[in-house]
């Protein structure tokens, strides 16, 4: 017996060796570890551990039946921490049985507790490796996440420096400030119109989102095709554009130019079998009607004008002068639909 | 190169001498990024211009800056994972030196593609051994050599150390182990793992 526990201590240092009456009678030295300040040799195996699996597993004859199957346990007091384990009865001595156990997925956790070291495992043992590998995937794995999130920032922040509008592929707002303050500056005369599309929010409210979406991706095609190369469009809200008209334009023009507009997007658009209906108010504003420009005054007069077709019943367009500001201003915190802002 | 050695490399700089000092170094090296990813790959080329300009910048040859970067890399408290995870490889000095054959498959296993040079540990007996060290990046044996010196630190053994040059194309170091049980060393403890992280 002396010699196989030697041997026990070194191959499995965590296993019990128990009498005919089920009292452990030697303690392997790691799985003494465990319990620092208890002497385990002595007590009744089933009395410090709680036989988990199989659970039929009342008495020490019941368990002798079960040598060689794999058992799950815990200790009964402190620490529960989780093992695996497995019964064999021992050679030779009448009646004695060799538990081995083992952390089983707990190990982590278990070596930490315990502070358990290098030496406390079988030299042929893994968990020394899988310590290392659960480490170094860690550190890999941190790694990863950091530079994920460095991608996710770049990402965030590349968007935000776009120009276009990711739905219709029209240019944005932010495009449109840049296009705008060009014109400003430069020399070059030209028009800006607003554009806010009349009962989108119907289609959206009746027919769902996919079809606001279409309407717009349509809108979009519509508002391309109706301008020339050198204009730029912008979609610049929900459901609102803004057209800069590069170039001299004079009114008849530009009245020709929304009231064509106008009509194209009047035609039903098709979703599904579905029609949708919808209309455009639009404002203008004229370059050449300024002394000095500035790019906010501009879009604020495009803005008010935009607002007075509202007014006017929608589906129109309407110039801007300064007569508009005055009523604007007096009817502003009165305005139907909610369209109107004064920037 | 695997952007963890250029990574690394970079680390060393950064905390030796200097987040100034590293900003100077990517001008002159004319890098279009301010860090290397340590998940990314870049050219073998640009590994050696960053010693190169290492050991310009610094007064020192570049076989001291690299075992500058391999002291660095196990006791600087910055980086505490080479460290821990080389002490994995075993309980005492000696065993770790036995374990060192194994570490290129061990950074395989957590780094899929993190191709270490080929480590070969020869035993002559009477604590006397060679380590010969073949492949990329060159002069990856004295970053070595200033591993083991820290690593012999940190478990408390006394080595005597020496690069020897190249040995049939591998970068030989002698290793005389004089005393493997000199000093205290380092305390390691095998479950620290979650708690510290990188």
């Amino acid at each position: 017996m002396e010699t196989l526990i030697q041997m026990l201590d070194t191959l499995c240092p965590m296993h019990l060796v128990l009498d005919r009456t089920g009292h452990i009678a030697h303690t392997g030295p790691t799985l003494a570890k465990l319990r620092p300040d208890e002497l385990l040799t002595g007590q009744r195996f089933l009395e410090v551990f709680e036989l988990r699996r199989p659970r039929s597993v009342i008495n020490i004859d019941d368990l002798r039946q079960h040598a060689g199957s794999r058992l799950h346990l815990r200790f009964r007091a402190g620490a529960q921490t989780g093992l695996k384990g497995v019964m064999m009865p021992a050679p030779g001595a009448a009646g004695h049985m060799v538990v081995n156990l083992s952390f089983g997925i707990s190990v982590v956790d278990a070596v930490r507790e315990f502070a358990l070291t290098g030496g406390d495992f079988a030299a042929t043992d893994l968990t020394i490796e899988m310590l290392y590998l659960v480490e170094a995937k860690s550190a890999a794995m941190e790694a990863s996440r950091k530079l994920n999130q460095k991608l996710e920032g770049a990402k965030i922040a590349a968007e935000e420096q776009a120009f276009t509008d990711t739905l219709t592929g029209l240019k944005n707002r932010r495009a449109m400030d840049h296009v705008l303050s060009r014109a400003v500056a430069g020399p070059g005369r030209f028009a800006l119109l607003h554009l806010d599309l009349d009962f989108f929010k119907a289609v959206n409210d009746t027919l769902g989102h996919a079809a606001g979406d279409h309407v717009l991706q349509e809108v979009a095609r519509i508002l391309v095709e109706e301008t020339r190369d050198e204009d730029t469009v912008a979609r610049v809200g929900g459901d609102e554009f803004m057209l800069l008209f590069a170039g001299r334009m004079n009114r008849k023009r530009l009245a020709d130019i929304c009231d064509r507009l106008i009509a194209r997007l009047e035609r039903p658009i098709a979703f599904g079998t579905d029609n949708c209906r919808i209309s455009a108010s639009i404002g203008i504003t004229m370059s050449e009607d300024y002394e000095t420009l500035d790019r906010a005054l501009l879009q604020e007069d495009a803005d008010i004008a935009l607002y007075a077709s509202k007014h006017r019943g929608r589906a129109c367009h309407t110039f801007y002068d300064l007569s508009l500001r005055t009523a604007a201003l007096a009817t502003a915190p009165q305005a139907p639909g909610g369209n109107m802002t004064l920037r | 190169m695997h952007g963890l050695i250029n990574r690394a490399i970079q680390c060393f700089y950064r905390d030796t001498y200097g987040a100034p000092a590293w900003g100077d170094l990517v001008r002159r090296l004319e890098l279009d990024f301010t860090e290397f990813e340590p998940m990314l790959h870049y050219g073998n080329d640009l590994t050696q211009r960053m010693i190169d300009e290492m050991a310009v910048t610094l007064g020192k040859d570049r076989e001291t800056v690299l075992e500058d970067v391999g002291t660095y890399l196990i006791s600087n408290p910055a980086v505490e994972a080479p460290r821990r995870l080389l002490r994995f490889g075993g309980e005492t000095f000696l065993d770790f030196l036995h374990s060192l054959d194994d570490l290129p498959d061990r950074a395989r296993l957590a780094v899929e593609d993190l191709v270490l040079p080929a480590l070969e540990l020869r035993d002559y007996g009477g604590n006397r051994f060679s380590l010969l060290c073949s492949g990329e990046p060159r002069g990856i044996g004295h970053v070595l050599v200033g591993v083991l010196r820290a690593m012999a630190d940190d478990y408390g053994a006394l080595v005597f150390l020496e690069h020897q040059g190249l040995f049939r194309g591998a970068e030989n170091i002698e290793i005389t182990l004089v005393e493997a049980a000199f000093a205290e060393g380092r305390s390691f403890e095998l479950g620290m793992a979650r708690a510290e992280g990188t």
